[in-house]
């Protein structure tokens, strides 16, 4: 290392000056740079792809017939109308009654709430169960359950009717909670096992040696500190419920079908003239829900999904 | 002439200063280490140098090239990552040549190359394999690899070590070592592991948030640190910090709480020896005992309170003026708690700091 | 109290037993026994209900040559496979893109997949609207001059199933760029650098590494929209309910209108066990390389 010298601390005043000249600082970049038009007009046309059928329904919904048939569905309304809403929501016809989407939209709040807190009350205390209280078989009941996340439905549609039928609970509102609950577990469940088994160990082990039992530690302990974990379990099923459509037409009875299947009622019934405009009001109420829901959820909604779809 | 500088190079994510007006030059063939407690910009720097990061300001040189805009591959580097970063689903061979295969250099040069650094760094027998069948150190020595067979002349490292166990990673830390006796390239090297510095720079350069505080030999910084930051960071078992007072005058002495340290041996800089509060750093391989202590221009009687045997020797904890010191005790000397031992040191070998800035008195 | 000394294995841990209750039964009951019923019951000549009378394998014949059946399987697998295509290669397109240190990521994103908080229903409603050709996008470009011009998918028995695809694909997609963003996001970053002191170009990286590496991700997503395609039912109903005659009928809906509006319950059982025996195909390969693997080392 002998020749290797130390200090160029005052450097060479030629190398100085004739490097000063060279480029300094960020490389310049100009703003609509190939790249940056190529990224952003991509997102932006395939943002006008998603976005075109909501602008479509808001827009449709807000318009009079006779506008409908003259003017094409992409353009705005001239004379805005909140009639269709009004129309969609307490006098649209389904074919069998014509009391709009009201009864539905209740029906669905009846069905969803309590579905809502039974499926979560049994998969947050089942995945504490399997992260922290493993017994034999368990991991056995857990791989079926995951399973059956993946059959298809229609194979358990009719073994379920006659069960419902056998417990007298066929047509009714606590049937179709009881449906509810049961297809929401698989999900559920490992959302839950996942993360509870998240949690640092010691903490359960410290609880036990506490003296604390299997109760004790999931109220005291688990549930404090899952608030998050509950919310994403909240807003996964309220959207899914909500947006159920072959439960509702199985195992209700017409008084008791939930909102979309109402308004697939509505929309598809075969009598009477189309009425666009109600249609499309009808379908953005039905939507209403999910849509706030995920707008209000924003990063909790993606990492729902992202927990309940990447970890399967 | 240098082989990389970095001239008044600053960077800013939105509001905040990651590097601050930063200046330095490395050597051709030198091996120089960057070293600093985590988030002190060390490797934001290594990565503004390979161009991994746009600098906000300043320029940065390379073979006397003005490299600042230009693009990573372009920049005649190689460079190693703590992570390995090797490309999962290809083999070994196929890690080591896809970067030279790109930029369509013939066949047989590239099987050249690949030949003579699987030599260097003894990784014939794994070239076949994947990156997964390999263990931490051979991956290591493929990502060097990758480095190599650019045929550059600036290698930078960036934590290469850090997830390697304690073990290997002071086999792997020869290897380098005699990796840059062979090839005599110049190396920029990150760590956040002062043995891993002391034992491979020829230059430290010691930073904290964003500046480099102390840029210098392994030995100069060890032994002559500029301020209490970089004498606390190197060396282990930490330096002992007595606080105090500089007494200033003709006989300049160091007063902690009534105990005087005479200061006529120790160097001071600029500023000279004035007076006030300071902080009085002594290593504690610098403190003797017994026999060794008697030839020390300065002995004290100490208590003893604690006693950590290392195995290689021993580290004994006292009161030193009613505040903690520690001294290294050979093995075989039996200390035990409640002894009264006399120990000594030199204040010339010792440091004083500012006590308010920290800056070496 | 005796068993305090030496505690019974079945009584050991026995609140997580009780608590695990439902979970147990709902395996068992439901998804073990619904499954091996509707099995059994399909070797039956079942019609308005179900009973014992078993006739081998005559509901599958029936089955397969149906007309209604066999049009729902080549719906099933062109849909199936477009999807997968579509949704795969548009949704990991649109996390890279995403992915690339953008401005508004969030606003994209959102809407990206906000169609998927919406129900098939909801979707297949509004498509059905916007492939309206009296009023719909044919509507509008033939009011715009072009007077020759034809597009009206749910309206023509060749195509009608690209109708329902372009609705999926509207739905679906947002999910698989999430999923698909999450695992880019999981990717070392020093990858990328490397790859870049290396000189190669980006979608060398991509196509060459990155997605290599993104193999998992791919696996379970494809399993995702697997099981998926194989249910869909609802999206058909709304926008087409089967229509035009039985051009986009589908397993799921043969299933429901044998059960429950045909009284013909043996076809639906026979239906939905091919159903089955599909999603198996795909899932058994899938658990076997990602559970089964795992344990082999």
């Amino acid at each position: 290392m002998a020749e290797l010298t130390l200090n160029y601390a005052q450097g060479d005043a030629a190398t100085r000056a004739d490097a000063l000249a060279g480029p300094a600082g960020p490389k310049p970049r100009r703003a609509l740079s190939r790249r940056n038009i190529f990224i952003y007009g991509t997102l932006i046309v395939v943002s006008m792809y998603y976005l075109l059928p909501l602008y479509v329904m808001i827009v449709t919904s807000l318009k009079g017939m006779p506008e409908i048939r003259m003017g094409n569905i992409f353009s705005p309304p001239v004379e805005i109308t909140f009639e269709p809403w009004v129309k969609a929501w307490a006098q649209a016809c389904t074919g069998l009654n014509c009391e709009g989407l009201s009864r539905g939209f209740w029906n669905s709040v009846r069905i969803t709430v309590p579905s809502v807190v039974l499926s979560i009350a049994i998969a947050s205390i089942n995945g504490y169960a399997l992260a922290n209280w493993r017994f034999k078989g368990a991991d056995i009941f857990f791989t079926i359950l995951i399973f059956g996340a993946f059959i298809p439905y229609q194979v358990m549609l009719y073994p379920i009717v006659i069960l419902l039928r056998e417990m007298g609970l066929y047509g009714g509102l606590y049937g179709l909670i009881l449906v509810h609950s049961i297809f929401g577990m698989p999900i559920l469940t490992l959302l839950f096992r996942n993360y509870f088994t998240s949690l640092p160990e010691e903490l359960f082990k410290a609880a036990r040696v506490d003296g604390a039992g299997f109760w004790g530690i999931y109220f005291k302990i688990m549930l404090p500190m899952s608030l998050p974990i509950f919310v994403v379990a909240i807003i996964l099923q309220v959207t899914g419920i909500w947006n159920d459509f072959l439960f509702g037409v199985v195992y209700t009875r017409p008084d008791y079908y939930p909102m979309t299947v109402q308004l697939n009622n509505i929309v598809n019934s075969v009598q009477g003239v189309k009425e666009y405009n109600v249609n499309m009001a009808a379908t953005l109420l039905t939507g209403l829900v999910p849509l706030v829901v995920y707008f209000v959820s924003g990063k909790l909604f993606v990492r729902g999904i992202a927990a309940g779809a990447v970890k399967g | 002439m240098p082989s990389v500088v970095v001239r008044d190079v600053s960077l800013n994510f939105g509001s905040v200063e990651v590097l601050k007006s930063l200046n330095l030059e490395v050597g051709r063939g030198e091996f120089l280490v960057l070293l600093g407690p985590s988030g002190c910009g060390k490797s934001t720097l290594l990565n503004c140098i390979a161009g991994l990061l746009d600098v906000s300001q300043g320029q940065i040189f390379i073979n006397e090239r003005n490299v600042t805009w230009d693009e990573p591959k372009d920049r005649g580097i190689g460079m190693v990552f703590q992570s390995y970063a090797l490309y999962p689903q290809m083999t070994v061979e196929g890690n080591l040549s896809f970067g030279l295969k790109n930029a369509r250099l013939p066949k047989d040069e590239i099987a050249t190359r690949i030949a003579r650094a699987a030599e260097i760094l003894q990784i014939e027998p794994l070239l076949k394999r994947k990156p997964l069948a390999l263990s931490g150190g051979q991956r290591q020595r493929v990502a060097i690899g990758r480095a190599l067979v650019r045929d550059v002349d600036v290698f930078l490292f960036d934590e290469p070590l850090s997830n390697l166990d304690a073990k290997l990673r002071s086999e792997l830390r020869v290897e380098i070592k005699r990796l840059h006796q062979k090839l005599e390239n110049t190396m920029i090297y990150v760590t956040h592991d002062q043995i891993e510095a002391m034992t491979l720079a020829d230059r430290i350069a010691v930073m904290r948030g964003g500046i480099i505080q102390q840029l210098d030999t392994p030995q100069a910084i060890y032994s002559r640190p500029v301020n209490r930051f970089v004498a606390g960071f190197i060396g282990s078992p930490g330096m002992n910090f007595i606080e105090g007072e500089v007494v200033g005058g003709a006989a300049p002495a160091f007063d902690a709480g009534g105990i005087k340290v005479p200061l006529d041996r120790y160097e001071f800089g600029d500023g000279g020896a004035r007076g006030g509060k300071a902080v009085f750093g002594v290593r504690p391989e610098h403190v003797a005992l017994g026999d060794a202590a008697a030839a020390m221009p300065c002995q004290y009687d100490v208590e003893v309170e604690i006693v950590e045997p290392m195995g290689s020797d021993t580290l004994v904890w006292g009161k030193f003026a009613g505040q903690n010191l520690s001294f290294r005790v050979e093995t075989e000397r039996a200390v035990s708690v409640g002894d009264r031992v006399r120990i000594g040191f030199d204040p010339g070998r010792a440091s004083l700091f500012d006590a308010d800035g920290g800056e070496r008195i | 109290m005796e068993e305090a000394r030496r505690p019974n294995q079945l009584f050991r841990n026995l609140n997580a037993k009780f608590a695990a209750i439902p979970m147990v039964l709902t395996a068992l009951v439901v998804f073990v026994g619904g499954t091996i019923w509707t099995i059994v019951y399909s070797f039956t000549d079942s019609r308005l209900l179900p009973r014992e009378n078993f006739v081998g394998l005559a509901q599958y014949e029936r089955l397969w040559s149906s007309s209604k059946w066999l049009i729902s399987i080549q719906n099933l697998f062109i849909y199936g496979v477009c999807l997968l295509i579509f949704s795969l290669v548009i949704g990991f397109i649109l996390a890279a893109l995403l992915d690339q240190k953008i401005r508004f990521e969030n606003t994209f994103r959102t809407i990206f997949l906000y169609p998927f908080a919406l129900s098939f229903i909801v979707t297949g409603l509004v498509w059905q609207w916007i492939l309206n050709p009296q009023f719909g996008i044919e509507g509008v470009v033939r009011s715009w001059g072009w007077t020759s011009f034809s597009f009206d998918p749910l309206y023509n028995a060749d195509i009608v199933i690209y109708g329902i695809l372009i609705a999926a694909v509207w739905q679906s997609t947002g999910l698989i760029m999430c999923l698909m963003l999450a695992g880019l996001r999981g990717i070392d970053e020093d990858i990328w650098k490397a790859a870049r002191v290396d000189g190669i170009p980006m979608w060398k990286t991509y196509l060459f590494i990155v997605i290599p590496m993104m193999r998992p991700v791919f696996i379970t997503t494809l399993v995702i929209i697997a099981s998926g395609i194989v249910r869909v039912y609802d999206l058909v109903v709304a926008q087409t309910g089967g229509g035009p005659g039985i051009a986009s009928e589908v397993p799921a809906k043969y299933v429901y209108d044998a059960m429950f509006l045909s009284q013909n319950l043996g076809q639906g059982f026979a239906g939905s066990t091919m159903m089955l025996l599909s999603v198996l195909i795909v899932l058994i390969p899938w658990a076997y390389l990602e559970f089964g693997g795992k344990k082999r080392g």
